[in-house]
């Protein structure tokens, strides 16, 4: 399933198109991962196509398509609707171009925790 | 219908005090009002350039290489087939109006006769058959060959779609309904890429605006990999995890009959690179 899903995720959002920019498959399964492997990886969270992290020093060259994820803890102060807008984000913004992560089984619920939490000390 | 205006009006598209079901000229309108509104110093002939037009550096990389177009092979073996005679003795060129030149910018149109939708690539495979020779098939890869050499022919054109008529009009709404739906696990549609976040970067990818995007197919993609506007189209719905509708079939083709209208008036170009 997991090997079916990580296929279909090849590719996802064009990035792996160009291979000057795609890069070798995570050896480390997904349950394995970090938060922020996770929020990293192009077949999984992909956050960097849309949002700047500006206090991570590796998060280069991201999209501009979301506002940049920082200071998280005084934005949202409950960490519970911080992760309700990555579960699904069409809540907040019916015509949200980010995907609904865990309405549309993009992510486990447990990669969404680990997600969050990671994005929650941004 | 609803959620298509919610999506029209969320991308920023609002149509006067019309419904979604303005005609084709009024989208168009629509379309080159939004852009040259968001992006006032960006010309309007300049988006045939696709993204290259939000990226003046990019521009300037694109313009260097297009001064010795890696490609120029395969548009060569595209003009061999073209020039070379059916079993026959007829030519392509007997197919089509004025030799084929300056025409690419007609198609797709609309024929009433069998109700569908020709692509210049249908056409092209028509005449093979109606001459007697086997089609090639609209995924193969001679057909887009032959097509990156007769649009030399036309380079330089302004794109002049028709449509005319219900039946015609029906082809068009059909494909503009594709473009706005949002389909497939990340619940993209075509518009929110190409239209609501056009001009905005996903990761490191500039995305262009539905406005020009059919002016210059094929591409040519790292240097002499050849890609047809479908072929595109496919990449597009892949990457969004939908599945892609068949090159060729009535889906395909009623989408590339409404982009290519939106883009009405704008140059063609032949055979480009993109990264
Ligand atoms: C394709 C674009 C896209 C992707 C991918 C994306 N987002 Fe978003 N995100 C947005 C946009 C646009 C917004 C602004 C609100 C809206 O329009 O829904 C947003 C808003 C947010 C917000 C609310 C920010 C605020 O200050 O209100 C959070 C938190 C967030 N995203 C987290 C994430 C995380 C975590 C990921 C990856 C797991 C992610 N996003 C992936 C586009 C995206
Ligand atoms: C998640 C974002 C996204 C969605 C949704 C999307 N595309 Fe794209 N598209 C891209 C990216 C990225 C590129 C490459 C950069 C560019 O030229 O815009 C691209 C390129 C294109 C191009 C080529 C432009 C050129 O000049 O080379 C066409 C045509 C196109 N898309 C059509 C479509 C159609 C039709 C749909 C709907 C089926 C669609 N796209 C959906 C992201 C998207």
């Amino acid at each position: 399933m997991r090997n079916i899903r990580m296929g279909l995720l090849l590719g996802v959002l064009g990035l792996a198109v160009h291979a000057g920019l795609a890069q070798a498959a995570e050896p480390v399964k997904p349950s394995e991962m970090t938060g922020k492997e996770l929020a990293f990886d192009r077949s999984l969270g992909n956050c960097l196509a849309c949002h700047a992290m500006p206090t991570v020093h590796d998060a280069t060259s991201p999209g501009t398509i979301g506002p940049p994820l920082i200071a998280m803890k005084a934005r949202f102060p409950d960490k519970a609707a911080l992760r309700a807008q990555i579960w699904d984000a069409a809540v907040k913004n019916p015509n949200t171009p980010m995907p609904l992560y865990g309405k549309n089984k993009i992510l486990t619920e447990q990669e969404i925790d680990k997600v969050t939490n990671f994005i929650y000390g941004l | 219908m609803k959620k298509l205006l919610s999506l029209l009006i969320g991308a920023g598209l609002v149509f006067g005090a019309v419904t979604a079901n303005a005609g084709p000229e009024q989208d168009r309108e629509a379309l080159i009002k939004y852009f040259t509104t968001k992006y006032p110093n960006v010309k309007l002939d300049n988006y045939v350039n696709g993204a290259l037009a939000f990226d003046p550096d990019a521009m300037e990389q694109y313009k260097e290489i297009m001064s010795f177009p890696p490609f120029v092979g395969i548009i060569e073996q595209g003009k061999k087939m073209w020039d070379t005679p059916f079993a026959n003795g007829k030519t392509y060129a007997s197919c089509f109006p004025n030799g084929g030149k300056d025409i690419a910018g007609n198609y797709p149109y609309f024929d009433d006769k069998t109700g569908k939708v020709v692509t210049l690539n249908d056409a092209i495979d028509a005449c093979r058959v109606a001459n007697g020779e086997k089609p090639y098939g609209l995924a193969s890869k001679e057909i887009g060959v032959l097509d990156s050499y007769m649009r030399t022919l036309s380079d330089g054109m302004k794109m002049d779609i028709k449509v005319q008529g219900p039946g015609a009009l029906a082809a068009y709404e059909r494909g503009k309904k594709t473009y706005f739906s949002r389909v497939g696990q990340f619940n993209f549609a075509c518009a929110t890429c190409h239209i609501q976040q056009a001009g905005a970067r996903l990761r490191s990818d500039l995305l262009s605006p539905i406005i020009g995007q059919a002016t210059h197919w094929p591409v040519f993609r790292g240097g002499e990999n050849l890609v047809t506007l479908q072929e595109r189209y496919k990449g597009c719905f892949k990457m969004i995890r939908a599945m892609p509708p068949k090159i060729g079939g009535t889906e395909m083709n009623d989408l590339e009959y409404f982009q290519s209208y939106v883009s009405n008036g704008l140059p063609m170009q032949a055979s480009v690179f993109r990264k």
